[in-house]
């Protein structure tokens, strides 16, 4: 067995499974932080009235690419699961690699560099920046490390339907 | 409903009062129209769709609901003018477009008559008219123009402003949901990734506009009255603009998925036939 397993169509398979799972990834991490941040808790908000008009600019084309890649992710995963071609291990690493991809992504860019919110108004902001951005690290690193074993872990592409 | 409401705050009446009936007449004969052209087409071998039926009755009564929806209410209510707007502009559309009301006509005309129908879709002006960026400059081009220009206060007081804005709401919005996914024949449609750069544009464009509208209540649209409800409506553009866009984001994939089904060549069944069992050495 495994002569074959780094074959072209093994590689296509698995770079396309992380990929559509990584999209995925984004969008679902996007849409967490405009769920439980900006609706349930409240603690930052749609607009906080401070924000450049430039920066509202990026923001609506991040929004617009939150939007995209949810629905663009679950149309890919779905036609690589039509297609019994869908790497499991491969799709959870993707998954992982794109929330904490993008959690860091708005810790950094969003709150940091665009300055479009900060995590929460009125207190000391340092351990949420810490537990923020320190969480999308330990989630990319999960990410990663499942990437790694999905590449070297001998038997990991199966397809979602046994034939 | 209580025609008899006097207008509040001593303003002139916001929305400008004006007859339905006709226009309503006007729905009522298209739905008639087209569920007859739909049952002759079930009759023939091809088919129709009976979803296709539904998503134009749908398409009709959200226009004939945003028609009736200021009526209950004689005092301005941004939120109810931009419900109205949504209605007319994002969600009618794209229920008229998911009906494929082209593909009808075709398919029940006879075939002499289709011919002049066909030469307007081998058209130039068609094509460019047709092309998504075009309709992206006309839809959303249109609704920056109305807020940002003195246009939002004509409408307040002309009629005929106030009914051809929404006339263009309707046309601008039917064209780009159709350049982007409609089911409808569109000759020299351009391909996926023009489309989806396209509709992201859109989507950004249009969340940067309510949230321009959220910020500045006192700037835009010029010459309306600035109150907390006008803040609202711009969240309901935000909210209400996104669910519309994410079901036509939703129309696109659903059409890139169909045709990959007929066009793309296998992945997995490829390799299983060079490799035997190297896909599926898990047991």
């Amino acid at each position: 067995m495994g002569t074959g397993r780094r074959s072209k169509e093994y590689d296509t398979r698995w770079g396309r499974s992380l990929a559509a799972t990584a999209v995925i990834g984004i969008g679902l991490m996007a849409a967490v932080d405009e769920i439980v941040f900006h609706q349930i808790l409240a603690w930052h908000h749609f607009y906080d009235r401070s924000t450049p008009t430039v920066a509202l600019m990026s923001d609506g084309l991040l929004h617009a690419g939150e939007l995209v890649a949810l629905v663009a992710g679950f149309f890919l995963l779905a036609d690589l699961c039509r297609r019994h071609a869908l790497h499991r291990r491969a799709a959870w690493a993707g998954l992982l690699l794109g929330l904490g991809g993008f959690q860091l992504f708005d810790g950094i860019i969003d709150h940091k560099v665009l300055g479009l919110h900060q995590i929460r108004y009125g207190v000391d902001l340092l351990p949420y920046d810490l537990a923020w951005n320190g969480t999308a690290v330990l989630v990319l690193i999960a990410g990663a490390v499942t990437a790694w074993r999905s590449r070297r872990a001998p038997g990991t592409g199966h397809p979602t339907t046994p034939r | 409903m209580s025609p008899a409401h006097p207008p509040h705050e001593g303003a002139a009446p916001a929305v400008p009062t004006w007859d339905p009936v006709p226009v309503l007449l006007l729905l009522a004969l298209a739905l008639v129209a087209y569920t007859a052209a739909a049952r002759r087409a079930r009759r023939a071998p091809r088919g129709w769709n009976g979803l296709r039926t539904a998503s134009f009755t749908l398409g009709v009564v959200l226009l004939a609901a945003a028609l009736l929806l200021p009526l209950a209410h004689t005092a301005h209510d941004p939120r109810v003018h931009m419900l109205q707007h949504l209605l007319i502009g994002m969600y009618a559309p794209l229920a008229l477009v998911m009906a494929a009301p082209l593909t009808l006509t075709l398919r029940t005309l006879p075939p002499t008559r289709r011919r002049p129908v066909a030469r307007v879709l081998r058209s130039r002006p068609l094509h460019v008219l047709g092309h998504p960026v075009s309709a992206l400059l006309l839809d959303t081009g249109g609704l920056y123009l109305v807020h940002l220009t003195p246009v939002h206060a004509a409408t307040q007081t002309h009629p005929a402003v106030h009914a051809l804005v929404h006339l263009h709401y309707l046309a601008a919005g039917y064209l780009f949901a159709w350049s982007i996914a409609g089911p409808d024949p569109a000759p020299r449609r351009p391909g996926m990734a023009t489309r989806l750069t396209v509709l992201l544009l859109a989507i950004a464009a249009h969340s940067f506009l309510a949230k321009l509208l959220y910020a500045h209540p006192h700037t835009w649209p010029p010459g309306a009255a600035h109150t907390a409800l006008a803040e609202e409506a711009a969240q309901w553009m935000y909210y209400g603009g996104d669910l519309a866009e994410l079901l036509l984001v939703v129309a696109l994939f659903t059409v890139w998925y169909r045709r990959r089904a007929r066009t793309s060549r296998p992945l997995v069944e490829r390799g299983a036939r060079a490799y035997p069992g190297a896909m599926f050495q898990r047991h």
